[in-house]
């Protein structure tokens, strides 16, 4: 595209909506819960992030949103070190869980802290029951039996999947949809009370009720915890979200708060992507 | 149609009928082995052959019940101290230290040593067992099958690991789980019926070697008393009985051949039924 068109485009936007005159530009009431800075990430030789800042603020839904590939899942897989375990990879700059250094906290306590629910679904190859248990068991968080299945029950209903699920809790988890084992790993994550949940893409195995439940669910979380959702779905970001975050070939190309991202993107690449023009 | 097309196809069914023949012969090979077992050794078999001990040459009507439970004895030494070190060593390649020279170093070892000629490995246990102790044992028969059990274990402990997904370890860290939590609870039970699979299938094939009980275990025409004891073993005792002159002692071989190849062939069953009980959940 040449520039003529682009610059047309950016002066069509009328200057009375920018984001300032929208939102008033003001910052969130809630402190900074985790806080990325700088970030440059590589896969061996390939970078595939570049210098991507974000705060993410306390009991706020932050979507992060754009194209395949541009580096969603990668950013987000930072944040609790779960990419440590990819063989040459590599993280540069720094992330601030409370204000202090991820790096310097025990990494099984950051990962009780800072949840995660991945792209696709992965339960362990145990009953239903034993995969929301285990993190319980892991970091020891209930005594006894009866803690155990008070806590496997309320994780279940808490990701709306008790119902389905509440007379075969000892059946594998392999016997469950695609989209209850989305929820059951939800119902895993949540089991441990985490103060931070990464979503990466969790409503992509969904049909739209399970959407629904899911997306409730994160309105109902938000005064316990602080949530990160990698998302496609632009419906989606703009319902759930309080800021959004556009991802562009590794580099974060916007960030702000969610009404303005969607009504008056600063960015063009912004605004042709969440209108549908992009490439 | 072209001269190149007609060739192409008369290859294509010459190659066919070649590897369709070689199939045949490879398939009526075991037939024929099995049938001739099958023949010899259950018309020899009898109840004595399970329940009295070998007599001596001339006489006929004995059995073999020193050597069976002898057998599973050496077996068990073997699957003692071959599988635990095998599933640990595997379980080190594979999560542990999968790219690091000593790795590298440990699965070389180990494929050389599955190539390594048994009779070989019974030199070896003879020379360090059997050699200080100044006597044959099962104890030395159990250390040279575990020997050989070793390297087989290690190999298809890693293999199964590997095929766990990367996602399964992920879930588990993600929970808080320390790396050797995600492995023992999560990886392994994963992998388990694979391993356990593996595990079954190799103590199998020591089941049937020889050479490296000859001079280690020995023989023995009565029951062991001890570990320290020479001990009698179906293939040794099928050896020995072939190679005699005897007439009843030959029937006694096969009958232990075809119990042997009952034992082996009941074992890849089960293997078979496990992986395949193992797989079926994890498809859901
Ligand atoms: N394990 C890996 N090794 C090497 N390169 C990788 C690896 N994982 C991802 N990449 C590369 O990093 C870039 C970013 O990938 P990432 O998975 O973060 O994208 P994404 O934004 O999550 O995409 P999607 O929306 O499809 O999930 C891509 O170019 C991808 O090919
Ligand atoms: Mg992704």
């Amino acid at each position: 595209m040449s520039a003529a068109p682009e610059s047309r485009v950016r002066s069509a936007i009328p200057a009375q909506t920018l984001p300032q005159a929208v939102d008033g530009g003001q910052a969130d009431s809630r402190p900074i819960k985790l806080k990325a800075t700088g970030i440059d990430f590589f896969y061996g030789a390939f970078q595939a992030l570049h210098d991507v800042s974000i705060d993410f603020f306390e009991n706020r839904i932050t979507a992060l949103i754009g194209p395949s590939g541009c580096g969603k899942s990668t950013f987000i897989r930072n944040l609790n070190r779960i990419n440590e375990t990819i063989r040459g990879a590599r993280c540069e700059g720094e992330i601030l869980l409370d204000g202090e250094n991820i790096r310097d906290i025990d990494v099984t306590q950051l990962r009780r802290r800072v949840g995660m629910v991945f792209q696709r679904p992965n339960p362990f190859p145990k009953s239903i029951f034993d995969n929301v248990a285990y993190g319980v068991k892991v970091n020891g968080l209930a005594r006894g039996k009866r803690a155990i299945e008070e806590k496997v029950e309320n994780s279940l209903r808490r990701a709306a999947l008790w119902d389905e699920v509440n007379d075969k809790l000892h059946k594998s988890a392999y016997a469950l949809s695609g989209g209850q084992q989305q929820r059951l790993c939800i119902a895993r994550a949540l089991a441990v009370d985490p103060h931070v949940l990464l979503l990466d893409e969790p409503c992509s195995a969904l049909d739209p009720i399970a959407t629904g439940k899911i997306e409730d669910l994160l309105f109902t979380l938000k005064d316990q915890c602080t949530m990160v959702i990698v998302t496609h779905n632009m419906q989606q970001a703009a319902r759930v979200s309080d800021y959004t975050g556009f991802f562009l070939l590794g580099k974060l190309i916007e960030f702000n708060k969610t009404g303005v991202i969607f009504r008056t993107p600063a960015q063009k690449e912004t605004e042709d992507y969440i209108t549908g023009r992009f490439g | 149609m072209s001269v190149r097309l007609i060739r192409r196809k008369i290859v294509n069914a010459v190659m066919l009928a070649l590897t369709g023949l070689c199939t045949l012969i490879t398939a009526s090979t075991l037939l024929v082995i099995l049938g001739y077992l099958v023949f010899n050794g259950a018309s020899s078999i009898d109840w004595n052959f399970f329940t009295r001990l070998p007599l001596s040459p001339g006489e006929t009507g004995g059995g073999m019940a020193n050597a069976i439970v002898g057998s599973f004895q050496i077996l068990f030494l073997a699957a003692a101290l071959g599988i635990p070190l095998g599933v640990a060593a595997g379980i080190y390649l594979a999560e542990f230290s999968p790219n690091s020279v000593f790795s590298f170093f440990v699965r070389y070892t180990a494929d050389l040593l599955n190539g390594v000629p048994s009779i070989v490995v019974g030199i070896v246990a003879w020379s360090v067992v059997v050699v200080p102790m100044k006597r044959f044992s099962a104890l030395s028969g159990g250390l040279a099958l575990a020997m050989m059990l070793i390297p087989i274990t290690v190999r298809t402990t890693e293999q199964f690991l590997k095929d766990v997904p990367v996602s399964m370890r992920e879930g588990a860290l993600a929970l808080g789980a320390s790396r050797w939590r995600a492995v023992a609870t999560v990886v392994v039970p994963a992998a388990s019926a694979g391993i356990l699979t593996g595990v079954i299938l190799g103590v199998a094939r020591i089941a049937g070697e020889t050479a490296p009980l000859l001079f280690t275990a020995l023989n023995n025409q009565f029951w062991a008393k001890g570990w320290r004891e020479p001990i009698a073993s179906l293939p040794v005792m099928i050896y020995t009985h072939a190679i005699s002159p005897y007439e009843d002692w030959h029937r006694q071989a096969w009958a232990a051949g075809l119990v042997l190849l009952a034992l082996v062939l009941f074992a890849n069953i089960a293997a078979r039924f496990i992986l395949s009980r193992g797989t079926h959940a994890q498809r859901g």
